[in-house]
């Protein structure tokens, strides 16, 4: 245990050296490196040691403020989120060395850095934190922390505003939250986290929807997403693999431990979360087609993998309601292994983009191109992560969502109930599925194969070793998770029977033995493609390497006749124009011998920008008019103001 | 046990990789005929494999190892997903609970390949034909869905040898036999697309504008070239494996009998391709992702009409 | 005879689809025409070879299979159309109603008090299935041609529910319901013409313009 707060408290501290040494100076961000990768490793060790041990550990301090107690508590589930937050933390930190070096950005370096230490420990903190104060403590940090980290460059408008957004988002949610565990505290009597299956769901509806609201909102499921996308492109890019990667699955773990302390989970619970997630999970990726900025796409791509996530909790809630072991089981179990690869296969993506992104300097798709020839290494690993992402074998994503769809298909074993209906997750998931791969074929296809796009494109070159590390580090644990996913599945069962199982129900020994079978599959792949592929590069060593790309007969193609990220997506856009409603500009040619025309498509957010902006736009306009009304500077009406609220209050004291 | 996983192995793989061409032959046959040709000979594939296959390669200097990696995954793909798919009455060698997804992904992994080595020519006409195929088969995706849903309701197991079990033959009598032909035409017009058939694509027009999955390979040459080519066939004959199947749920019990019931199955369902190529024209772009739609809703009132 | 119904009804089921889905005119007319002459083959279907079953077969195959899709094939000719439907909302989304109001019909048709040798088959909400579909089809779509194979739609829901009733139902009731429809399809052919001859063309939507 004490290795664990050591750990603690060397990541939070990372950024404090920093701040003595001099604007220009290497030193600080040397140590603050350094601190990190001690901290997670400390903490790293903790973990691990107590998982191979097989019990729990707790840490149990007194605290002066009342109701509060300094009481730690790791288990598996918590081991499960901890683990890629290790990774990812300390792949982002080196990362962040050259991405964000000092010498580039005097002004802010320091400042980033602190705050990058700061919301790794937060989250730490409140991923094993089992009292209501020490986690809204934690929670607190972590809003505020991640506030200064997507603030980094606030000097831009753009950035300040996704800033304020995530920030009254956020405190919308910890306003939630603040409401849950007051009502928590009712129903369980103390303000420490209850032990799971102790508290009766009767008259927990108020606990459960506020639950939702706050860690929904801090998890991005739609249509509490709205601080997401914003908020994910403002960041430095290891910052954004930091937000994206882990920070939103805090949201997740506070459902599934708040759902864990309950004995009976009501059946709507479980429908509500599976359909958010669904509809999630498809608008998020249909958002994602119709962006042009490499980030925003990104942040999109993560509401739809929470959206796959919680589609997971849903299924393994309504398997609680229906007492279905093994429903309980695969859904829960694909979830959480998905949380785990979605902080790796996303993580490795932004770093992957951020790479591009420094070595180019623009964030639009439409202005990449063939830079798998100038980068070849940053391209193999965002190829490794799309890949992963799309849940292609024989990579992690796809076990994950293997995993979900088995537990979709169970219902089946069940007809003739309300619950037939959740089989429909099992299309809704492969919707999701070839969406993604339609966009991330679009974006590896525009950003790294073809021509140049643009002069900045044509002059890059491979990013420095210390970046391409980090990400070939969480490209390792992508492949090692979809090629031995039997090595990961104690850790996952041990993390499903603490949340589901009370005393009577036992999982079955073999719920996951086909595990062994897809890695096979995987493995067998992998030797086909290897054997091939090395037969067709041995066949073609000495073919001609210079001639033009057929154009059907024209003999001069340019760059800019390529297909572009917007004619990409254009087709699926239009399908899904229902939900999207994008804005099209231009792009008519009429007559014979048509003029230059210009063509642009823009798709604004469809909460925030379509329906909170007016409404709020709405009521501010409203209460300005109410207080012209009242404010209107004539005493009389002051003085009625007085006479009227007396007489309120004295009736009220007579009634 | 390892003696009958060998001997199914190798019936399977011999199946697979000598006859796969050969309905790509039939196909153009019946065409000839229905046009009053005499048409090619129905080894024509084959002798088309080899002799790509003995010529030299050329590539683009835009290219890069990407574009090499579209045929590699585009042939390594459907050999895999062969092992995973019953033939006729033939049991998958490699069978386990929950294959069925790995089977629908692997060809995702394929289609990712495929459209980015199309992407890596730099020429417009094969990012427009990586479009096309990536739009119309997330479209198709659902329906596959639905269709294994069904059938995995009518037989309670997850892998595909039980899904195509030989329980089919009495599930055709009993009352989800109007599910089972609502799927069989799903599946039909899943292979239709997924394959680049007429009436969702036609592989032999002389306009790269409306092609979409030839105008994706129109770059690569030679051996690379014939690995599409021969992936292309392997694909159809491991999904139409699923058709026939379906459509014809006999077996007799001994392995070669099966195995010559199941090419019988193939060859009628590649005569039927050709029928339906000679009467039928190219659906209109935009009326493709209407038809997929339309073919989704029915295979959701499939799943209906057994969840029932 | 009887394990013909439901692949009969299904059929019908999915020329319903066929005709929300479907762009062409023509190809909508015939596949209407295929589902009156499948329907004939319904009360033989259900209650075996008896006189009132083959005169309700014949009516229906004559009627609805031959004699109206002629009439409509015929003034599609005669009037030089443009031979595509034009719907007020896309094929897609009709579509999807379609198939929304269909699953409804089957979830509706459980909660229905029937006697329970109606609750066994399709019978009850092919009916109300493709009574829907007609609905679907008379909102929206624009051409008055195409308003009369929504009627007919309607009309071939209303059959089935007769097939089901006909020991019951007296010959005479069925053969209004015919006569109606057939003297529905000669007044929307009178307006048709009207419409045709003051506006030439066929959208009802110009009639809208009458509103004063």
């Amino acid at each position: 245990m004490i290795w664990f707060v050591v750990g603690i408290l060397l990541t939070a501290l990372s950024g404090v050296p920093g701040l003595f040494y001099q604007r220009h100076g290497e030193g600080g961000e040397r140590i603050a490196c350094l601190l990190t990768l001690t901290g997670t490793g400390c903490a790293l060790f903790a973990v691990v040691t107590t998982l191979i041990s097989g019990n729990n550990m707790n840490l149990d301090l007194t605290w002066s403020i009342p109701g509060a107690a300094l009481s730690l508590h790791l288990d598996p589930l918590a081991a499960v989120f901890l683990l890629p937050l290790f990774l990812v933390v300390a792949t982002g930190s080196v990362y962040g060395l050259r991405y964000w070096s000092q010498r580039e950005h005097p002004g802010n370096g320091r400042k980033l850095r602190l705050f990058y230490g700061l919301i790794s420990s937060a989250m730490i903190l409140l991923l094993t934190a089992s009292n209501s104060v020490l986690f809204l403590v934690g929670w607190e940090i972590m809003a505020l922390a991640g506030f200064f980290l997507i603030t980094t460059e606030d000097h831009k408008e753009e950035v300040s505003r996704a800033g304020y957004i995530y920030l009254i988002a956020t405190h919308t949610g910890t306003l939630a939250l603040f409401g849950l565990f007051i009502l928590l505290d009712r129903a369980s009597g103390s303000l420490m986290f209850p032990a799971s299956h102790t508290l009766s769901a009767t008259g927990s509806t108020l606990i459960f929807l506020l639950g939702l609201l706050g860690f929904g909102m801090k998890a991005g499921l739609m249509p509490m997403h709205t601080w997401l996308p914003g908020a994910h492109a403002a960041a430095p890019s290891h910052a954004s693999a930091l937000l994206s990667g882990v920070m939103i699955k805090t949201g997740i773990y506070g459902l599934v431990r708040l759902t864990s302390f309950f004995t009976e989970i009501p059946v709507w619970w479980g429908w509500t979360i599976l359909l958010l997630g669904a509809i999630s999970g498809i608008m998020g990726v249909a958002l994602a087609l119709a962006q042009h900025d490499i980030k925003r796409l990104l942040a999109y791509h993560s509401v739809e993998n929470i959206g796959i996530i919680a589609m997971g909790l849903g299924l393994a809630l309504l398997g609680r309601s229906y007492h279905m072991p093994l429903l309980v089981a695969l859904g829960l179990a694909g979830c959480l292994l998905h949380v785990i690869n979605h902080g790796l296969f996303k993580s490795l993506l932004f770093l992957s983009a951020g790479s591009v992104i420094h070595a180019v300097g623009s964030r639009e798709i439409d202005h990449f191109g063939g830079l798998l020839k100038r980068q070849p290494w940053t391209g193999v690993m965002f190829l490794g992560g799309a890949v992963a992402i799309c849940a292609l074998p024989p990579f992690n994503g796809f076990i994950s969502e293997w995993l979900i769809y088995l537990a979709a298909f169970q219902p089946l074993k069940q007809p003739a109930s309300t619950l037939g209906m959740a089989v429909l997750a099992a299309p809704a998931l492969a919707l999701i599925g070839g969406l993604a791969l339609a966009c991330f074929v679009k974006v590896f296809g525009i950003t790294f194969l073809g021509e140049p796009r643009c002069e900045a494109a044509a002059r890059t070159h491979e990013a420095p070793q210390l970046m391409l590390l980090p990400m070939a580090a969480l490209l390792a644990a992508c492949v090692w998770i979809g090629l031995l996913p039997t090595t990961v599945m104690p850790l996952l069962r041990n993390a499903v029977a603490d949340w589901s199982l009370s005393s009577t129900t036992t999982l079955p020994a073999n719920t996951f033995a086909p595990l062994g079978w897809v890695s096979l599959a995987g493995w067998l792949l992998l030797a086909l493609l290897i054997i091939i592929g090395l037969w067709l590069h041995h066949r073609s060593r000495n073919a001609p390497h210079d001639v033009t790309t057929w154009g059907c007969g024209y003999r001069f193609p340019a760059p800019r006749m390529q297909y572009t990220a917007s004619s990409f997506g254009d087709f699926l856009v239009q399908l899904f124009n229902f939900g999207l409603r994008s804005e099209r500009h231009g792009g008519k040619v009429s007559g014979l011998f048509p003029p230059d025309t210009r063509f642009s498509s823009h798709t604004p957010d469809a909460i925030l920008d379509r329906m909170l902006f007016p409404l709020f736009r709405g009521s501010a306009w409203c209460c300005r008019y109410l207080r012209s009304k009242i404010q209107n500077g004539t005493i009389a009406f002051y003085l009625l103001y007085f006479v009227l609220t007396i007489i309120t209050l004295l009736t009220l004291f007579i009634l | 046990m390892l003696g009958s996983l060998a001997l199914s192995l190798t019936i399977h793989l011999t199946l697979l990789l000598l006859f796969a061409p050969l309905l790509q032959g039939v196909i153009t046959k019946t065409k000839a005929l229905f046009a009053g040709r005499i048409g090619a000979p129905l080894l024509q594939p084959y002798y088309d494999l080899i002799r790509l296959m003995r010529k030299g390669f050329v590539f683009s200097r835009t290219t890069t190892w990407v574009f090499q990696a579209g045929p590699v995954v585009g042939l390594a793909v459907p050999l895999l997903a062969s092992l995973l798919i019953p033939f006729g009455a033939l049991t998958a060698p490699i069978s386990f609970e929950g294959d069925l997804i790995l089977f629908v992904y692997l060809f995702g992994l394929a289609r990712f390949f495929t459209a980015t080595a199309a992407l890596d020519t730099g020429s417009s006409f094969e990012g427009m034909g990586a479009v096309r195929e990536v739009t119309f088969s997330c479209l198709a995706e659902p329906t596959v869905l639905f269709t294994l849903l069904v059938l995995a309701r009518l037989c309670g197991g997850l892998s595909l040898n039980a899904l195509f079990g030989s329980h089919l033959l009495d599930a055709w009598h009993s009352e989800a036999g109007a599910s089972l032909g609502l799927i069989l035409v799903c599946l039909f017009v899943v292979l239709l697309v997924e394959n680049s058939r007429i009436p969702f694509d036609d592989p032999n027009t002389h306009l790269e504008l409306t092609m979409i999955h030839e105008v994706m390979v129109l770059d690569h040459s030679g051996p690379a070239f014939g690995m599409i080519l021969y992936g292309a066939s392997l694909k159809m004959m491991v999904m139409g494996a699923m058709v026939v199947r379906l459509a014809m749920p006999w077996q007799t019990g001994w392995w070669l009998s099966d195995a010559l019931l199941f090419l019988a199955g193939l060859i009628a369902m590649a005569v039927f391709i050709g029928v339906i190529e000679s009467i039928m024209a190219r659906l209109r772009l935009p009326r493709v992702p209407q038809m997929l739609i339309g073919t989704s809703l029915v295979s959701i009132f499939a799943l209906v009409l057994v969840l029932r | 005879m009887i394990e013909l119904i439901n692949p009969l009804l299904l059929a019908v089921i999915l020329i319903n689809f066929f005709t929300l889905g479907s762009a062409r005119l023509g190809a909508c007319i015939r596949m209407v025409a295929l589902q009156g002459g499948l329907l004939a083959l319904l009360p033989l279907a259900a209650h075996g070879l008896s006189g009132h079953a083959l005169f309700l077969g014949a009516s229906a195959l004559i009627l609805k299979g031959i004699f109206i899709p002629f009439l409509l094939l015929r003034a599609i000719r005669e009037v030089r159309i443009r031979r595509e439907v034009e719907p007020i909302i896309g094929f897609v989304p009709t579509l999807i109603l379609g198939a929304l109001t269909t699953a409804g019909a089957f979830i509706f048709a459980d909660f229905l008090p029937l006697i329970a040798e109606h609750r066994e088959g399709f019978y009850v909400p092919t009916a109300l299935a493709t009574m829907f579909t007609g609905f679907l089809l008379l909102i929206t779509r624009r051409k008055a041609i195409t308003q009369i194979l929504g009627y007919l739609l309607l009309e071939n829901g209303i059959f089935i529910f007769g097939v089901l009733l006909s020991a019951a139902m007296p010959l005479m009731v069925e053969a209004g319901v015919l006569l109606d429809l057939l003297v529905g399809v000669f007044v929307m052919g009178i307006v048709l013409n009207h419409i045709n001859r003051e506006f030439s063309t066929l959208n009802t939507e110009r009639l809208s313009a009458l509103k004063e």
